[in-house]
């Protein structure tokens, strides 16, 4: 992070308070080092156990914005800091995701910074591996990235695609949004009826998972609750009827890029 | 980690809620034991992770001790959906009045926890949710004590019925909550004739990534393995499925595995595994990866996506090799290596013969054309 450019102020280890690290100071909790360094975002890789106590520590200390890689936190932690976020008015990207990067300024996370390039397109992915494989597939035909975001592949996430895509409309940086879903969940289905009803701006879709055998369900009460949503067709069909471009291979996405872009010209 | 509905009664009777009186058996004669404890007639139902098994067969009413013999035999000898039977829960049959449905899940779109009740409860709740939603009453749980002091309305008229059901689900709430689930379900909680109310037919997902604080429901857990190869990948604690085809598709996060998956398939393959090595896998863990696809004498070939973030791809290298080596794998392997140290990665694999792809779609068909072969 400090390498891509992000002001990196401080970090938290308890016990090591007063140490430093890669040159930034390490404090023994969030409310010390917020109060020292003014601090406005923190990026959490503590281990899942202990994380919901860590999601917690942030918001309390004040902390808006909050980055949470880790994998594996149990779904009642992640519905309890959901909760205390709301409550809070902070925004959380993650967990289980690669973080944030906005091109050539800064990056909260764990996204190989080497694969971007400046550029007008903006990406929301609900994978960590396939945004840079779509973003490395993206700087090899010359087109640049704006603002990419690993929402991350929970059942609970702190942001959805729903609370992604009104930012992504508003930023003037951004031309294009290529949004990455999966199989699970109906959270492509929600965003396919944002965007008919919200976006001007081009969206382009991929979603990952088509050939997955089903069967592996979650008894009635899943797919009650979904109402027959999750499956990637019915996600397709949503985007379609949203007249949302589905890309059928990672290789596709630039050329429906190139394509949205010249009509904006 | 989905439970076998006797394990999940077990946890309902925990939690004193009722279900029929009975036990599980493993052969016909444990089952016609059973019988005589609990007096006849009696249920025998498969213990299977599928749904439909009544339909498929999988459950059937023994009114005689002879009877139970012949039909809980014939239950242990079936496949349900490839799945062979190994238990089947033997139950003192219930004199119905009425079925009810009652189940509390992760509502993933509102971030929280959802109860539902409905008066038409059974086999065909799921139909009832698509053609007569009102039939079913939803009620977002915002904070445990809204349970716990019983503020919620199920639309029950009977006064009596109302506040048995309400109890119960006050106990389930706290089963759902104590044991880190994501799913319990009762359906049908009946009725019976002298107004008991009993959980006929259960259903309790816990939540894999809590078990670490449930050691006696991890237990649960290996217990309740379908396939050998998945019971050992998961012993490693490796994200491994088993799949029907021939090509072994492994490779770093959840996503691009599976979008792995959906070439090979464009590119005519039958994919026969999905394997994620997760972030960061250093070379021990990757040969330990491959050796699971080994294990599966179907894998004709294998292909392995990586696209090097936290994961380095010299590591990743250095398993291939060691796996190559000490395994002594002989099927086809297509590699497709990326990102993070990339070039030391790439110099690794070009002192052997094993076969390099740049992109992944090149990679699925290069494997395809291999296995044809």
């Amino acid at each position: 992070m400090i390498e891509y450019g992000t002001k990196v102020v401080g970090g938290v280890t308890p016990g090591k308070g007063g140490q430093e690290h890669l040159g930034v100071k390490v404090f023994n909790n969030v409310a010390e080092a917020v109060k020292e360094t003014k601090a406005n975002a923190s990026t959490i890789f503590v281990p899942a156990r202990f994380c919901k106590a860590a999601i917690f520590e942030a918001i309390e200390a004040g902390i808006k914005t909050i980055v949470t890689i880790t994998e594996g936190i149990p779904t009642q932690d992640m519905i309890t800091v959901c909760q205390k976020l709301k409550e809070a008015g902070a925004t959380m990207i993650g967990p289980n995701c690669p973080g944030i990067t906005s091109v050539d300024e800064a990056k909260l996370g764990i996204m190989p910074g080497n694969i971007f390039k400046k550029g007008q397109i903006g990406l929301i992915s609900r994978s960590g591996t396939l945004t840079y494989e779509v973003v490395a597939a993206l700087t090899k035909a010359h087109l640049g990235q704006s603002t990419c975001i690993g929402i991350g592949g929970d059942p609970i996430l702190g942001s959805t695609f729903t609370d992604l895509l009104p930012l992504f409309e508003a930023d003037r940086e951004t031309k294009v949004v290529i949004m990455i879903g999966e199989i699970g969940g109906s959270d492509e289905e929600l965003a396919a009826d944002y965007i008919a009803t919200n976006m001007t701006k081009p969206v382009i879709a991929f979603i990952s998972g088509r050939t997955a055998p089903r069967g592996k369900r979650m008894g009635h009460a899943g797919a009650i609750i979904s109402g027959g949503t999750g499956t990637a067709e019915s996600k397709i069909k949503a985007l379609i009827q949203a007249k949302v471009p589905i890309a059928e291979t990672t290789a596709e996405i630039p050329n429906l890029v190139v394509a949205k872009l010249a009509l904006q010209k | 980690m989905k439970l076998y509905e006797y394990q999940a009664k077990e946890l309902l009777v925990k939690n004193n809620i009722s279900t029929p009186p009975g036990g599980v058996a493993e052969s016909a004669d444990q089952a016609a034991e059973i019988a005589a404890t609990t007096g006849l007639p009696v249920a025998i139902k498969a213990q299977v992770h599928v749904g439909g098994r009544g339909k498929a067969g999988g459950i059937k009413i023994a009114k005689t001790e002879a009877e139970v013999k012949i039909l809980a035999a014939q239950i242990l000898a079936m496949k349900i959906k490839g799945l062979s039977v190994k238990k089947v829960l033997i139950e003192k049959a219930l004199e119905i009045e009425k079925e009810y449905y009652l189940g509390i899940v992760v509502d993933r779109a509102n971030r929280g926890n959802t109860l539902m009740f409905s008066t038409v409860g059974g086999v065909d709740i799921e139909e009832v949710a698509r053609t007569r939603p009102d039939k079913i009453f939803k009620f977002e749980i915002l904070n445990p004590k809204q349970i716990q002091n019983h503020n919620f309305q199920i639309p029950v008229g009977n006064r009596e019925v109302h506040s048995q059901v309400s109890a119960i689900i006050e106990k389930l709430y706290d089963l759902y909550l104590k044991t880190d689930a994501t799913l319990v379900e009762i359906n049908p909680l009946v009725k019976t004739k002298d107004r008991q109310f009993i959980a006929a037919d259960a259903k309790i997902i816990i939540d894999d990534s809590a078990l670490f604080r449930h050691p006696d429901l991890a237990l649960l857990a290996e217990a309740a393995e379908e396939d050998e190869i998945e019971a050992e990948a998961h012993r490693r604690r490796i994200a491994y499925v088993r799949l029907p085809g021939n090509i072994g598709i492994i490779g770093n996060g959840a996503g691009l595995v599976m979008t792995t998956m959906d070439e090979v398939k464009r590119a005519g393959g039958q994919p026969a595994s999905f394997l994620d090595i997760g972030g960061g896998a250093k070379a021990e863990l990757v040969k330990s990866c491959l050796e699971i696809l080994t294990m599966d004498k179907n894998i004709k070939g294998i292909f392995f996506n990586v696209f090097g973030g936290i994961t380095r791809c010299d590591e990743v290298a250095q398993g291939i090799i060691r796996a190559t080596q000490d395994l002594n794998l002989k099927i086809p392997l297509v590699i497709r290596l990326t990102g993070t140290r990339e070039e030391e990665g790439q110099k690794i694999l070009a002192q052997t013969n094993l076969v390099t792809a740049a992109t992944m779609q090149e990679g699925a068909e290069k494997i395809v054309e291999y296995i044809s072969k």
